[in-house]
């Protein structure tokens, strides 16, 4: 019978449904923690998944997941959100018991009835749900600590009554679970809350997936990065990749170095103090998102030489300076003085373990013109080959960095160039053309990539774009299986030149919801129609 | 003198001065929007025909004060005589695709005021939903709309958008668009779309107006009397644009009528047939009338004052549409090069901005027919959410 074969499959490879999902192996450590002690719940009679039950609204779509037509109530009088008796982690866990309550508000909002309220005298017509218990698992949760790249997103999720079990590894696992829950809760025509009996087992296919933001182009306020940090964990999104300074403003107030924010930023108004920078990355940790910062260098870097005189090389017009300044000035000690100082001080601000370097687009006509530099390469023996110039740089960049024990992310022009990286080293694929021989090169070098290039949704067009973001399949390229595992995950990238706090929601939501599926559900999840079934409902709620 | 401030006499007062009278009246096609504007020391006047034009001069007073680092507001002496180059200067809003609630509508006529738009152009119903409520039809929007409570312009609200323009010196043309993009007349005016026939029998969908019935001209003639009283402008848009034949093709009795009217197979005569009546009960109203390319395109016969609306980017170029509009003898308003809900990544007004509207091979009778244009913004993925970024 239908009920036992639910049973005998029980967590370890689930029901399929509707939704066909290839096997994939759960992780040993969720196993782990299924084979308790607490009793199986009773399952009911598992229905085919059909379109009327209100799994039309996930998003991302978990890996697994089946429900029931049956309907459980949530009365938000009684309802909690609780710390599971067996969970290692308790009351103690601040980021978990702030969770609780946001999560609570996300599902029943403005409700009056949180207050509460009579139950219906007589016999209720659906059973009801009195709690969602969170268990997590791991010795270690991860409450005090920072998500990083290795960090455990799973959770297995079981609704059926009269509590749910969310269980996860790490906290990050249980944060996601939630978001998931509570996109399972749904108001039927009379306003009660109900949920469909269900199990879901999930992960993320890719452990990198993020946005960046460019707060150089235009100054972003507090509040729109914070808003964005919101849509981001409704859309399981990891990393911020904080592209914080480039040529037209240096927002980022240094605490070694004041004058770079105080010459270069576009003025007292827009400036990320230290404070607000811990703002940010407090925020984005209770969403089990990384901070991962970006001082791109030698090139984009117009403003820091407004605050820091003789970082730039000067330009020259012959043998006169011509008054204007190119990228980061790479034969001056001062140089690498200065970023030994700079850098140390990022390293202790932004706790991830990895910071992103930059390296792209170095233009090297500024260097060409300048006769100091020119002498340089000779006694160096570079001949006329910049790009040996531009890699030197950027390996002392990497040097200083890793004496900080910090990992680097790059963009790929620095693994184009031929610089020597540290074998952690993330590369990020950016440009567009043949990025998928881009990725079968940083792969087959050996190097963990991550895939920006087809979701640049600054690019914006008419029309329903958010469909070619989702068609993109980030393993198509030539490679073997080990280089396949090496792409780590992507970016949703939306640069600054047109983007301040005026249109960035907008612009950027619900597009990134595409890639944000994309890079967590199975390769499996293609069809279009679903998905704008899906999504659609998941902008409504993100609204 | 040793205490005179920086900035010489500071200026008390803008007097305004109006010619004509008419503060309480509308503002047509033909008000006078010139003003004079003369900032000197110890005098700043402003002096114009009609309110109209003072409201333009107090925009672009508001425009020449500036304030320095200490934060005194100055200005700085001036001489400025302005007029409009076209009288009809307009913008659409799309509230059928997407409701856009009344606070977006007003906050547009806002913006629309300090880029001295003066015509709000009003689509207010469509295809998807009929959020109008109609005093004589209470079930359009009772079927039609998206929600009948909420996603609704009540009386009320219609009327706070008549004056929040009329303030503003904006008129409001309401286009109610016939006889295509009416499938949410359908479920509240039972009898009104022409029935689709899948061989012999009705297929269950709906197609445009039926222009066959005398049940569906006074239908028309009773919602446009009511349109043409709750909305005040002295023209309204009739719409007339993309009619699908499919339906009437597959419909036998509007088969037979083709036959008995002698118009073949060519259902644009068909289009042109509801059109006539159309432009004939508007007029009969006391109405003027504007309308999309495709009647003027279809031979439609239509009075001489009718304002024809280019649209189109091409078949045929824009330009060669606005030459033969205006060669007819018909007024023109160009929309085609404007269509600003088609979104591209970069400075994209630049290219709004270059178009010359004149610039096509004409007498100057005929530019001179060229009334003005519209920038569009149709609401396929435009709500409230989005809106006032995208288009300004």
């Amino acid at each position: 019978s239908r009920r036992a074969m639910g049973r005998a499959v029980g967590l370890v490879g689930l029901l399929l449904g509707l939704f066909l999902v290839p096997a994939v192996l759960v992780s040993t450590s969720l196993r782990h923690g299924v084979l308790r002690t607490e009793p199986e719940p009773e399952l009911a009679e598992w229905e085919a998944v059909s379109n009327t039950v209100p799994e039309n609204s996930l998003w991302p779509l978990p890996q697994r997941l089946r429900t029931s037509r049956r309907q459980l109530q949530l009365a938000p009088g009684r309802f909690q959100l609780v710390h599971g008796t067996d969970s290692l982690a308790g009351p103690a866990c601040g980021l978990l018991q702030d969770a609780f309550r946001r999560y609570y508000d996300y599902m029943f909002g403005q409700s009056d009835r949180r207050k509460r309220g009579r139950r219906p005298v007589g016999a209720q017509e659906e059973p009801e749900l009195l709690q969602l218990q969170v268990v997590v698992e791991s010795l270690d949760p991860g409450c005090q600590g920072y998500p990083h790249l290795g960090s455990s997103e799973a959770y297995h999720l079981t609704v059926t009554e009269p509590v749910a079990i969310l269980k996860a590894d790490e906290v990050w696992g249980a944060l996601r679970g939630l978001e998931t829950f509570s996109q399972l809760v749904y108001e039927d025509d009379y306003g009660s809350f109900l949920v469909n009996e269900s199990e879901i087992d999930d992960f993320p296919r890719f452990a990198h997936r993020g946005i960046l933001l460019d707060t150089s182009r235009h100054y972003l306020p507090l509040k729109s990065i914070l808003t964005n940090l919101d849509a981001m964990a409704f859309n399981k999104f990891n990393v911020l990749h904080w592209h914080i300074v480039d040529d037209q403003s240096f927002p980022y107030q240094s605490i070694y170095f004041p004058d770079l924010s105080d010459k270069g930023a576009y003025s007292y108004n827009h400036i990320y103090t230290p404070t607000d920078v811990q703002l940010v990355i407090e925020y984005a940790r209770s969403r089990g998102i990384r901070v991962i910062p970006e001082f791109d260098t030698p090139g984009h870097t117009q403003s820091w030489g407004k605050g820091q005189k003789d970082l730039l090389t000067p330009c020259y017009k012959g043998q006169q300076p011509t008054g204007s300044f190119g990228p980061v000035n790479p034969i001056l000690n001062t140089t690498y003085d200065f970023m030994t100082k700079f850098f140390k001080e990022i390293s202790s601000v932004f706790p991830d373990a990895y910071i992103h370097l930059g390296g792209d687009e170095v233009n090297f006509s500024c260097w060409k013109s300048n006769p100091e530099v020119k002498e340089f390469m000779k006694k160096q023996g570079f001949g006329i080959d910049y790009a040996k110039l531009e890699s030197y740089y950027i390996q002392k960049i990497l040097d200083i960095v890793s004496s900080y024990n910090k990992g680097y992310m790059v963009w790929q022009e620095v693994f184009d160039n031929k610089a020597q990286l540290k074998p952690d080293t993330v590369v990020e694929v950016w440009i567009g053309n043949n990025y998928a021989y881009e990725l079968s090169r940083v792969t087959g070098a050996g190097f963990t990539a991550i895939l920006a290039a087809p979701w640049y949704l600054d690019y914006i067009s008419y029309g329903q774009d958010w469909k070619k973001y989702y068609s993109v399949e980030p393993l198509n390229f030539p490679g073997s299986e080990e280089q396949k595992k090496l792409l780590i995950g992507g970016e949703a990238c939306l640069w600054g030149e047109f983007v301040d706090a005026t249109n960035l929601t907008p612009r950027l939501w619900p597009r990134a919801s595409a890639v944000g599926e994309r890079l967590w559900s199975s390769r499996s999840v293609t069809n279009l129609e679903d998905a704008y079934e899906r999504l659609s409902n998941h902008r409504c709620r993100m609204l | 003198a040793e205490n005179e401030p920086p900035w010489g006499t500071p200026c008390t007062q803008l007097l305004v001065s109006v010619a004509t009278p008419g503060c309480d009246g509308f503002p047509s096609l033909d008000s006078k929007e010139s003003y004079e504007l003369s900032v000197s020391e110890g005098s700043l006047l402003l002096s114009a025909d009609t309110v109209w034009g003072a409201l333009r001069g107090l925009e672009t007073f508001s425009q020449l004060v500036g304030r320095d680092e200490n934060g005194t507001y100055y200005i700085n002496q001036t001489e400025i005589v302005d007029f409009p180059r076209f009288p009809h200067r307009g913008l659409l809003l799309d509230t059928s695709r997407h409701y856009l609630p009344l606070r977006a509508i007003l906050e547009t006529l806002d913006v629309m005021a300090y880029n001295k738009f003066n015509v709000f152009h009003w689509h207010i119903v469509d295809d998807p939903s009929f959020p109008y409520e109609s005093l004589t039809f209470p079930e359009l929007s009772k079927q039609g709309a998206f929600n009948a409570m909420s996603h609704v312009y009540s009386a009320r609200d219609v009327q706070e958008v008549l004056e929040h323009a009329r303030l503003r010196g904006i008129r409001v043309i309401a286009e109610f668009d016939t006889p295509g993009h009416t499938r949410s007349w359908g479920p509240g005016a039972p009898g009104l779309l022409t029935p689709c026939y899948l061989g012999k029998s009705p297929s269950g969908t709906y197609g445009p107006i039926n222009p066959i019935l005398n049940s569906t001209y006074e239908f028309v003639s009773s919602l446009f009397k009511e349109v043409s009283t709750v909305f005040p402008d002295f023209f309204l848009h009739l719409g007339g644009d993309e009619v699908d034949f499919t339906c009437w093709k597959s419909n036998p009795k509007i088969g037979a009528f083709m036959k008995e009217m002698g118009f073949g197979e060519d259902y644009r005569k068909l289009e042109s047939f509801y059109i006539q009546r159309l432009l004939d009960i508007v007029s009969s109203i006391g109405k003027g009338s504007i309308v999309w390319q495709e009647v003027f395109d279809n031979g439609v016969k239509v009075r001489p004052d009718t304002i024809i609306h280019v649209w189109k980017e091409s078949s045929p170029p824009y330009m060669e549409e606005m030459a033969n509009v205006t060669k007819a003898g018909y007024p023109a308003l160009l929309s085609a090069p404007w269509y600003l809900n088609r979104i591209s990544y970069g400075q994209d007004w630049i290219a709004a901005y270059q178009v010359e509207p004149l610039k096509f091979k004409g007498v100057p009778e005929q530019k001179d027919r060229v009334i003005g244009g519209e920038a569009c913004m149709w609401g396929e993925y435009v709500d409230v959410t989005n809106l006032t970024p995208r288009l300004w």
